[in-house]
């Protein structure tokens, strides 16, 4: 089972890429562990997460098959 | 309830003839509307156009939760909201929210009670290009008060 991550608006530029799909790793719980994993550092500041297309929080639990999405603050209207 | 993604430019005000042909108006004594149009400035820069991202799936997911749980709070009849996705050029309209009731607190507070949510919680990401050829994303909206 693997996890899809989806990054969005300025962080998909910092990041270098559109999406990350992963097998799910062991030590991974939340979606800010899946961060520190993917990326080797902590959350940046204001970082928002989905999942599933849902909004959630960095100590939400992830699990295999989820969608998860990291963004910025959002400016719409 | 209507909730509708617009990659091209769309005419709120025939938005809300439309809805309103299959409405009752006869027991609809308010309706409130907001119409966000996008400005040619911001942060003292000229703005020339603006790209609009959104979440697929995520952003129309949102915008129906808000919309319901407006109806859920306030005694409303019927809500549309509509909103550009993509390329915009100023003037152009990025919002509409529209909200009928039997009374006009539940019309005004509903329809201001969307669009904040909407600027605070739904998807979307603006990036503007500006009057030299750079861009830039927006950070943050402008406060609601």
């Amino acid at each position: 089972m693997t996890i899809t991550v989806q990054y969005f608006a300025r962080l998909r530029e910092d990041v270098g890429r559109a999406s990350d799909e992963i097998a799910t790793p062991g030590a991974v719980d939340t979606a800010g562990d899946l961060w520190r994993h993917l990326h080797g550092r902590p959350p940046p500041p204001r970082l928002m997460v989905a999942i599933n297309q849902r909004h959630a929080r960095l100590d939400s639990p992830v699990a295999d098959g989820d969608e998860v999405a990291f963004f910025p603050p959002v400016t719409g209207g | 309830m209507g909730v509708r993604l617009f990659s091209e430019p769309f005419d709120p005000w025939a938005l809300i003839r439309e809805r309103e042909r299959e409405l009752p108006l006869e027991k609809l004594g308010a309706t409130s509307v907001f119409v966000g149009r996008m400005r040619d400035f911001n942060d003292d820069r000229t703005v020339q156009g603006l790209f609009l991202e959104h979440y697929p799936g995520m952003t129309e997911r949102e915008l129906e939760r808000i919309v319901m749980e407006a109806e859920a709070r306030w005694p409303v009849d019927a809500c549309e909201v509509a909103h550009r996705v993509g390329t915009v050029n100023p003037s152009e309209t990025l919002v509409l929210v529209a909200v009928w009731s039997a009374h006009r607190v539940a019309a005004r507070d509903a329809c201001a009670e969307i669009l904040e949510r909407l600027k605070h919680e739904a998807p979307f990401w603006k990036r503007e290009r500006l009057e030299d050829g750079g861009a830039r994303w927006v950070e943050k909206n402008t406060p609601g008060s």
